[in-house]
């Protein structure tokens, strides 16, 4: 407990980076998972095309090459720079790597939401004479977006832990910090172990339950 | 076609959309060209950083190796997490409270903390607590069959729980004990329900072997991003290659679970459609 005490000002930083990434990976992803399940259900085969390929891609590669990728490869090899420091580089191409991933399960989050409205409200809305733009923002929109919740919040949770992927290339997020801290306090591992397994439940579980709560009380009633 | 956001077309909708697809074609091709300048002048394309992968030996020596290890390591954590998931699943569902409640905190907790700290914590809990060492290998295992394991208690769960209720009364009315009820009536229904979800976990199982990469194990992404790059300084050709093979593998896997998924809708051995596959993300 002690090793605890002494380094919370160490911990409290690693758990505060932690949840910077995963604050800017969401919203990336959210964009661009958002883009992506607006290619996939367009009426272009070029755009579908482009949005399938990557979506089964980046799902059927390990987050821990995505991130090496852009890590070692976009930030080495390819020179692409965000920050003067490297640290802060680093913390940059990880958030590429983790919303490029992530945007993947977005996207058929999205995807498999807008499908839960039946054709028959989008018909309906047609012979009412609403317009493409008018069915997309007063029925299909906010059926689909109350459908979304509950996914999405799973997405949420999953980001918060895959964030410690990052400490693949050495940004010293939660999980960095805790390995620096076994070889620091050798005598009480399973103490800071607990710790962060603590800390991430705090992380986690309000995130579960409050999207939990969101989406019974929006729940579609069919 | 008439999908939920579009009727189909008439012929001018027809015509406006041949326009934007050459639009976005272009627009798709410009970035390509793009992105194909930009690793052109990093000399990407360079024969000698793509050469290597037409070696027999760079492949037997260097590549297959840590393909190896991944797969044996996926397949080692399989079979332990498989049971892991029966027994927890099951033990939760008990109806001894001092059964059900310890198994479900320790589902729950393996759930929620990220795969990773358990890698690390195995790594140097085990040689600071127990005084022994832990390979690399151990220690992914270790944290592949605690959390995936945890995640197939879940499928597990609800597989049983979708069956419906009048297949456990049934069979207490006949006569049946609770482990006979499980073992003879509810397990094999439950199983070919839960199949598909099983098979999908374990891709996910398989992707997270490339958390390994973080503690030095020499799995196939460590052949790609670090034995490849330091013989050939070909990092970007090298983890592309890797990542074609993983998705090939999960594909392969993937085309599988579609496999079982269909045949268990047309089965008759059950009485219940598939078990919905947890929200798989993969924490690899």
């Amino acid at each position: 407990m002690g090793a605890l005490v002494e380094e919370f000002p160490v911990i409290l930083g690693a758990f505060w980076l932690t949840i910077r990434l995963t604050l800017a990976s969401a919203a990336a992803a959210l964009v661009l998972g958002t883009v992506l399940a607006a290619m996939r259900v367009s009426p272009f085969g070029v755009l579908r095309g482009v949005a399938t390929v990557y979506v089964n891609t980046l799902r059927n590669t390990p987050l821990t090459l995505v991130i090496v990728f852009c890590g070692l490869g976009l930030g080495l090899v390819l020179d692409v720079s965000f920050s003067e420091s490297l640290s802060t580089n680093y913390l940059w191409l990880s958030i590429i790597g983790l919303s490029a991933y992530t945007a993947a399960f977005v996207c058929e989050a999205i995807r498999s939401g807008i499908n839960t409205v039946p054709v028959g409200q989008a018909e309906a809305a047609r012979a009412l004479g609403l317009t493409f733009t008018q069915n997309l923002r007063f029925i299909v929109l906010p059926q689909a977006f109350r459908a979304i919740i509950a996914p999405l919040g799973s997405l949420l949770i999953a980001l918060t832990k895959n964030t410690t992927v990052a400490a693949a290339i050495g940004v010293a997020e939660a999980s960095l910090t805790m390995k620096s801290l076994f070889e620091r306090h050798q005598d009480s591992v399973v103490a800071i172990f607990f710790g962060f397994a603590l800390a991430f439940l705090v992380l986690t579980l309000p995130t579960g339950l409050f999207f939990g709560w969101l989406s019974r009380r929006l729940k579609v009633v069919r | 076609m008439s999908t939920v956001l579009y009727d189909t077309p008439g012929p001018r909708g027809i015509l406006r959309n041949r326009i934007l697809t050459f639009v976005f074609a272009a627009a798709l091709l410009a970035g390509l060209y793009f992105a194909y300048l930009k690793f052109d002048e990093k000399g990407q394309f360079d024969p000698a950083l793509w050469e290597p992968f037409l070696q027999g030996d760079v492949w037997v020596n260097l590549i297959i190796p840590g393909l190896l290890n991944t797969l044996s390591a996926a397949a080692v954590a399989a079979l332990i997490a498989v049971p892991f998931g029966f027994v927890f699943g099951i033990a939760r569902l008990s109806e001894h409270k001092w059964i059900r409640v310890p198994a479900g905190a320790v589902v729950e907790f393996f759930r929620a903390i990220p795969l990773l700290i358990m890698i690390f914590f195995a790594q140097y809990g085990g040689s600071a607590v127990l005084g022994l060492t832990v390979t690399s290998f151990t220690a992914v295992v270790f944290g592949l069959v605690l959390y995936n394991g945890s995640v197939l208690a879940e499928i597990v769960r609800a597989g049983i729980q979708s069956l419906p209720r009048g297949q456990t009364e049934a069979a207490l009315a006949v006569g049946l004990r609770k482990g006979q009820v499980m073992r003879l009536i509810l397990l094999p229904q439950a199983v070919t329900a839960m199949m598909p979800a099983i098979v999908s976990q374990l891709i996910v199982l398989l992707k997270d072997t490339a958390l390994g990469f973080i503690v030095a194990f020499e799995d196939l992404l460590n052949a790609g991003a670090r034995i490849l790059p330091a013989n050939f300084r070909n990092l970007i050709p090298a983890v592309i290659v890797v990542a074609i093979i993983y998705i090939i593998i999960n594909v392969l896997v993937g085309l599988l679970a579609n496999w079982l998924e269909r045949r268990s809708r047309r089965s008759r051995k059950t009485t219940v459609k598939p078990v919905e596959a947890p929200q798989s993300v993969g924490v690899g």
